[in-house]
């Protein structure tokens, strides 16, 4: 039997950290593919995507030895046996013409890009030595790792056996971080991902800048299908004419940064109209008579002088989340770090379906359940003498997860303490991280800077060591114990071999342990033991899953009305419409609005966002996807490109108010837009000359943002606050 | 006899591309080519704006230019639901096809014949949708037979609102898009 | 606004239609020429203008059996897939103009080769001695001579009409989609080829005859255009669009100066003074004329790839 329980959903982190390894000799990291003669014939091998963070089932179909497509696994509950755009071109990974073959090490400058090809041994070995010297001159938590995806999982174990606790991904502050502390502080419990939002059963959904259709977050697109069809009433607000803007009943063209004035007078007409779910709040509610007497002053008048919004359009929108409550959904949204104000921001979304009801309910927010698969018993990693890097003294006092930025920040200024090495796992910090010259000075404060990467990102440029994974088909990586609406387990397996000596990051991260004398972490030979091992202690088969590629478990309650308990594992053990936490620490109880800057004469706002063939900058590289969309355009209303002369695909340069000049990229003339601001597909630009057919491509967004907001709740970098001017570029 | 028709529900296309993409690994349409392409129609002044996304490619018209014009017979229509083919070995590539229709759904692919959508008979043979259908993420679009008056396609053409493209030039185009 | 985008990028045919470069204008021009020419050397047969001299009979049909291999070859030189050019022999496609002129082209050859035979010059006596017998039975039987002149002037009638239904049977393209366009090509074809035949002939009356012809022709010609256009103009949006693409849009520079003042207006005024013996005969009009029938096909072409019915390849 599978043993499933229902663990309390702010376990997930700490289930995921501790998944732990050691180990000694090594055989070949290479797949258990077996013989590289080439099988005739199709052959179906199930595994999960890893083109995005979704972690999509899917079947590779390999014919006569080759690569040749990937499909959803129809048993895999997050595909449902379909794949987003991404992931069906993923083989595009495989065969990218770019990909990195060997470990390099740097012979000139760093950042020249000038590479010795050196061998796994040699590389993992100077590394080894790199990492030992930090150890001993500043201690071990003077090494960071940056790891963004699951793939990173066996590396953060053996930095976790090093010894340093400053492990991060740009998921937290650059992304998710605010809406979920702005949801923990009110229900007690992330959002997280997979988002646990019902959108299917949703009868009215609200998506706040969350353009679903074009963020391709595979799940979350079908299910928003699924309410398209079930004619849910949509409600979209955006200052861009989103895709899913087009699909809704009432699109408000709000003015950037003014959100949150919405939101407020939204809850002032639901309170003063008594739309709201009485009998959730009364038995749930902490704090609900001051929340409301707060919202007072927000009336529609006022929040229309803020946002551009009508009045009337506001009250008829509220009444309509009031009639559908509480099948009310107003998506939290993911990519929430707009303007540094963005806690509260999420935490007035929380409010709002807090007073629908929607938490925990059918069409609201489910309850996600996981599987029962325990972490490997490894051996208790050392205790770091010191507390983590990135936020000193609890500056922000919510952050629950480390800071990308306050790791930088502290490599810097050496404050609290010195960081002398950064090991960087699957993240491009150039384009993840907003004002790419700090992370350039950090870097030079650096003695050790190690990429693992798959192609020649920017990031790898500027690396002493370069390792080359292999790409997701053709390695193993750690189980997905998923929470998601129904139990299971997923397994990523190899399907095809690496072309060149490209390695899979459990057995690098093995051999690193081993290297640095940690081999005791690595108790197991190869990886496929460390699965049989914790599959047995759950009670699952690893054939099985091997040959499905995922094991479901049995159904469980996922709303209040199925029997999920209901508690709210906040301070008050309620919905605290009112938080002493916040007031505690000094912050607005109840969000309270302020005016973000305006724009200076003359200049657009600049946004960003998602094109449903990319994911951030590391597929521009992937010939399948580059064929879709090869650079990305910036759109501009057709009434300022008439004002400024622009001509429709025409080339033009951004430059931000910090002077800082974009590649040349083309103008989408489009009524799609608000006039104040301009909109950029992230990831393009790219400045690596290792990626031949990416290389200046269209502008990168990341580069223009010098600035940003810092949210002071938990740290988060609100990027929306950079201003361009547009100049006609030599075509 | 069947006649295959595709139904495309434009109120759930979001316009992904993964029809396209999917497209392009199943058939091994070379870099640069595309069987398949989405559309952005737009209508209207900001912010009262009108959007409709459709996934295009060959109609597989009931009066099929491309095949009346083409000087060899490559150009033909299968006897399986009246798809427009093209046989490759047969085709001397003079594009004549290319030209006559009207909604540019051929290319010539590198090795020489003129190419296009085949509504993925090699599927359909085997009771499979076509690729593009079979991977769409909204479940926006439809393939079956019209002349079976129980197939989805027909009880969404008999209950919906649609239109199909340029029916003007006469093609009768068989791919359908639901408002 | 209407603002459409497409993610479609297949060469040849995005951002628009650009399939067929020199190529098949040049093909189509000479296919017209030889047409005109065949028009030509076959009425002269009928006329008995071999008893006078050889060049209509004899090198007429020759140059035209040496232009139409060129025209063969151009044509070739376009096609994707040239080791299977055969095919286009191995079925008569009925609904299929290119298909038709495949078979017109083969049935072309032997007829301007009988041509040649009507009157084989002495000097080339008893090269080929079987041709040489061929030719006395011919000789032996006037009525084959008039069947000859007869079947070139038919088949010069088909080939020319043949060059412009290629285009105008293609529904797609507004701009070719119009019955004028095989009058347009024929006759621009006869323009070409008297103007062609009057440059090299050396015989003064087939020079004043051809030039007056040639006069007729281009007068005919100004009016086939103007019905060309007009049937474009008062047809659907879409017409209308292409209609100006010639009259005021991208091609409208070389269409109104190459095509209709030098190529038509030009030539016919100073073959008006030459046949009224105003001016003396040179070659600048026929000149002329031959170059504003090359332009006129290339102009053709180009624009009618670029008229279509949808707009959206436009936006990428
Ligand atoms: N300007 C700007 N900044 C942003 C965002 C934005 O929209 N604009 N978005 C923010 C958000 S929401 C997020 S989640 C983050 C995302 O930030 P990141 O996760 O850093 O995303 P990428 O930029 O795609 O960088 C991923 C890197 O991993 C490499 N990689 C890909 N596959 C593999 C693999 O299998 N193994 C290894 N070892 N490496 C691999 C890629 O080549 C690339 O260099 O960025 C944030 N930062
Ligand atoms: N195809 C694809 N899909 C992805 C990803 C990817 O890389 N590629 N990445 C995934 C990840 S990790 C994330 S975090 C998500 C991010 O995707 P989301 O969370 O959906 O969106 P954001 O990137 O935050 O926001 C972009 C949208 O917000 C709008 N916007 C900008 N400023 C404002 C404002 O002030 N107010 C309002 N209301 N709207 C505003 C923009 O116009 C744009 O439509 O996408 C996920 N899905
Ligand atoms: S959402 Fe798309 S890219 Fe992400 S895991 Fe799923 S299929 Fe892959
Ligand atoms: S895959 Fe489906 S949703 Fe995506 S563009 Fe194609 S038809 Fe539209
Ligand atoms: S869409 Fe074009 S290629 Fe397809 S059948 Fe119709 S005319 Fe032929
Ligand atoms: S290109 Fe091929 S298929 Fe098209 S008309 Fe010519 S021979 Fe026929
Ligand atoms: S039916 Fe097949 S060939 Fe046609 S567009 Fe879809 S996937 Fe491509
Ligand atoms: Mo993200």
């Amino acid at each position: 039997m599978n043993s499933i329980s229902r663990r309390r959903f702010m376990k997930i982190s700490a289930a995921t950290i501790s998944l732990a390894a050691a180990g000694c000799a090594l055989k070949s990291g290479t797949s258990s593919l077996g013989t590289k003669e080439k099988r005739k014939g199709i052959q179906k091998i199930p595994t999960y995507c890893d083109i995005c963070f979704w972690k999509c089932g899917a079947i590779a179909y390999v014919k006569d030895g080759e690569l040749w497509k990937i499909e959803g696994n129809p048993d895999d509950p997050l595909s449902r046996g379909r794949l987003c755009p991404r992931g069906t071109g993923g083989i595009g990974a495989h065969t990218d013409p770019d990909r990195l073959r060997t470990p390099l090490i740097r012979k000139r400058d760093r950042g020249e890009e000038v590479w010795q090809e050196v061998t796994w041994d040699e590389a993992l070995g100077h590394i080894a030595d790199k990492m030992q010297k930090i150890k001993s001159e500043y201690g071990p938590e003077a090494m960071a790792l940056f790891s963004h995806g699951i793939g990173g999982n066996f590396l953060k174990h053996t930095l976790n056996a090093y010894g340093t606790p400053n492990i991060s991904a740009p998921s937290f502050a650059q992304c998710r971080g605010p809406r979920d502390v702005g949801f923990r502080l009110t229900f007690g419990e992330d959002v997280s991902s997979p988002e646990r939002t019902d959108i299917k059963n949703a009868r009215c959904l609200v998506l706040i800048g969350s353009h679903l259709g074009e963020n391709m977050h595979n799940s979350q697109v079908q299910e928003f299908a699924d309410a398209i069809q079930n004619n849910a009433s949509i409600i979209v607000v955006d200052p861009r004419f989103s895709v899913a803007a087009s699909k809704a009943k009432w699109y408000l063209p709000i003015k950037p940064g003014t959100d949150l004035a919405l939101l407020l007078a939204w809850m002032n007409v639901i309170v003063k109209e008594n739309l709201y779910d009485k009998e959730y709040v009364t038995k749930h509610g902490f704090g609900f008579d001051q929340f409301a007497a707060e919202l007072l002053p927000y009336s529609p008048e006022w929040a229309y002088t803020e946002t551009g919004i009508e009045p009337d359009v506001i009250r008829e929108t509220a009444r309509e989340m009031g009639r559908y409550k509480p099948a009310t959904l107003v998506h939290p949204g993911r990519h929430v770090t707009w303007y540094g104000d963005d806690t509260q921001r999420s935490r007035a979304i929380a409010l709002l379906n807090a007073l629908l009801g929607s938490w925990g309910r059918k069409g609201g927010f489910y309850y996600p359940i996981s599987m029962d698969v325990p972490a490997y018993p490894y051996p208790a990693y050392p205790k770091p003498a010191r507390e983590k890097v990135d936020n000193p003294n609890q500056k922000y006092p919510f952050a629950h997860e480390t800071i990308t930025t306050g790791i930088r920040e502290a490599t810097l200024t050496g404050q609290p303490y010195p960081v002398k090495g950064w090991f960087v796992y699957a993240t491009n910090l150039i384009h993840a991280l907003p004002n790419e010259e700090e992370t350039i000075k950090a870097i030079q404060n650096l003695d050790l800077l190690v990429v693992v990467d798959v192609i020649p990102s920017e990031i790898a440029g500027w690396a002493d060591v370069v390792l080359p994974e292999s790409v997701y088909l053709e390695r193993h990586d750690d189980l997905n114990v998923e929470w998601f609406r129904d139990p299971f387990t997923a397994l990523r397996q190899p399907v095809v071999e690496s072309p060149q000596d490209q390695k899979p990051n459990w057995w690098i991260a093995k051999e690193l342990a081993g290297k640095l004398g940690l081999g005791s972490y690595f108790p197991w030979n190869d990886v496929e033991e460390y699965f049989k091992h914790r599959l047995t202690a759950a009670g699952l088969d690893y054939d099985e899953l091997k040959k499905k590629g995922v094991i479901r478990g049995k159904k469980q309650p996922n709303y209040f009305e199925e029997g999920v308990p209901v508690e709210f594992p906040t301070p008050s053990g309620k919905i605290e419409f009112y938080s002493l936490q916040l007031q505690k620490a000094g912050f607005d109880p109840v969000p309270k609005y302020t005016s973000p800057e305006q724009n200076p004469p003359g200049s657009f706002r600049l946004l960003y966002g998602r094109a449903p063939v990319h994911s951030f900058s590391r597929t521009q590289s992937n010939r399948i996807l580059s064929d879709m969309m090869s650079e990305n355009e910036v759109w501009v209303n057709s009434s300022i490109a008439g004002r400024l002369g622009l001509q429709n695909a025409q080339y033009v340069t951004l430059k931000n108010q910090d002077e800082i000049v974009s590649n040349r990229v083309k103008v989408k003339v489009t009524e799609r837009i608000r006039p104040d601001c301009v909109y950029l597909v992230h990831g393009f630009g790219h400045t690596s000359r290792g990626l031949r057919h990416a290389f200046r491509k269209g502008a990168s967004d990341a580069q223009l943002l010098t600035r940003y907001n810092t949210d002071p709740l938990m740290g988060g970098t609100g990027m929306n606050n950079n201003f361009v001017t547009i100049e006609p570029a030599e075509a | 006899m069947a006649r295959f028709v595709m139904v495309i529900d434009t109120s759930k296309c979001v316009g992904c591309m993964d029809c396209v993409v999917a497209c392009k690994t199943e058939n091994k349409v070379p870099e640069g080519f595309n069987r398949d392409w989405i559309v952005q129609d737009v209508i209207g002044s900001y912010p009262t704006l009108h959007l409709e996304i459709r996934s295009e490619r060959c109609n597989h018209c009931d009066a099929p230019p491309c095949v009346y014009c083409c000087p060899t017979g490559a150009s033909h229509v299968h006897s399986l639901g009246g798809v427009v083919l093209v046989e490759h070995n047969v085709c001397i590539g003079c594009k004549a096809c290319l030209a006559s229709c009207p909604y540019d759904a051929r290319f010539i692919h590198p090795d020489g014949y003129a190419d296009k959508c085949t509504f993925c008979i090699h599927r359909v043979e085997k009771g499979m949708d076509p690729a593009c259908v079979s991977v769409c993420p909204t479940r926006c679009m439809y393939f079956g037979d019209v002349d079976d008056p129980n197939s989805v396609v027909s009880k969404f053409l008999a209950s919906r609102k649609y239109h199909s493209l340029i029916p003007e030039a006469g093609t009768k185009p068989q791919v359908f898009f639901l408002a | 606004m209407h603002e459409l985008t497409t993610t479609r990028h297949n060469d040849l045919v995005d951002p628009v239609l650009h399939i067929w470069g020199w190529e098949i204008p040049v093909y189509l021009f000479i296919g017209g020429l030889v047409a005109g020419i065949m028009i030509i050397s076959g009425y002269f047969a009928l006329k008995g203008q071999y008893k006078k001299n050889v060049f209509s009979s004899f090198y007429l049909p020759h140059i035209s059996l040496i232009l139409l291999s060129l025209g063969m070859f151009s044509l070739f030189l376009d096609l994707e897939h040239k080791l299977y050019v055969w095919r286009l022999y191995t079925t008569f496609e009925i609904a299929s103009p290119m298909s038709w002129g495949a078979w017109i082209l083969i049935l072309v050859y032997p007829a301007l080769w009988l041509n040649t035979l009507i009157r084989i010059p002495d000097r080339f006596k008893n090269v080929i001695p079987i041709f040489d017998r061929l030719s006395n039975r011919i000789n032996q039987h006037p009525f084959l001579i008039k069947s000859i002149g007869t079947l070139n002037m038919l088949l010069g009638t088909l080939l020319g009409m043949y060059t412009g239904v290629l285009l105008s049977s293609i529904g797609a393209r507004p701009l070719w989609n119009s019955a004028m366009l095989w009058m347009l090509f024929l006759v621009s074809g006869l323009s070409s080829a008297a103007a062609f035949v009057h440059l090299i002939t050396s015989d003064r009356y087939e020079r004043q005859l051809l030039a007056k012809a040639d006069n007729a022709f281009l007068t005919l010609e100004l009016f086939v255009i103007g019905g060309f256009i007009s049937g474009l103009l008062t047809s659907t949006a879409v017409h209308i669009e292409a209609a100006h693409l010639i009259l005021t849009g991208p091609f409208a520079a070389s269409f109104w100066v190459f095509v209709i003042t030098a190529g038509i207006i030009i030539p016919l005024v100073i073959q008006l003074l030459a046949v009224n013996n105003k001016v003396k005969h040179t070659p600048v009009a026929p000149i002329m004329v031959i170059s504003g029938g090359l332009i006129l096909r290339f102009v053709i072409v180009y624009a009618g790839q670029f008229s279509h019915y949808g707009h959206q390849a436009l936006s990428k």
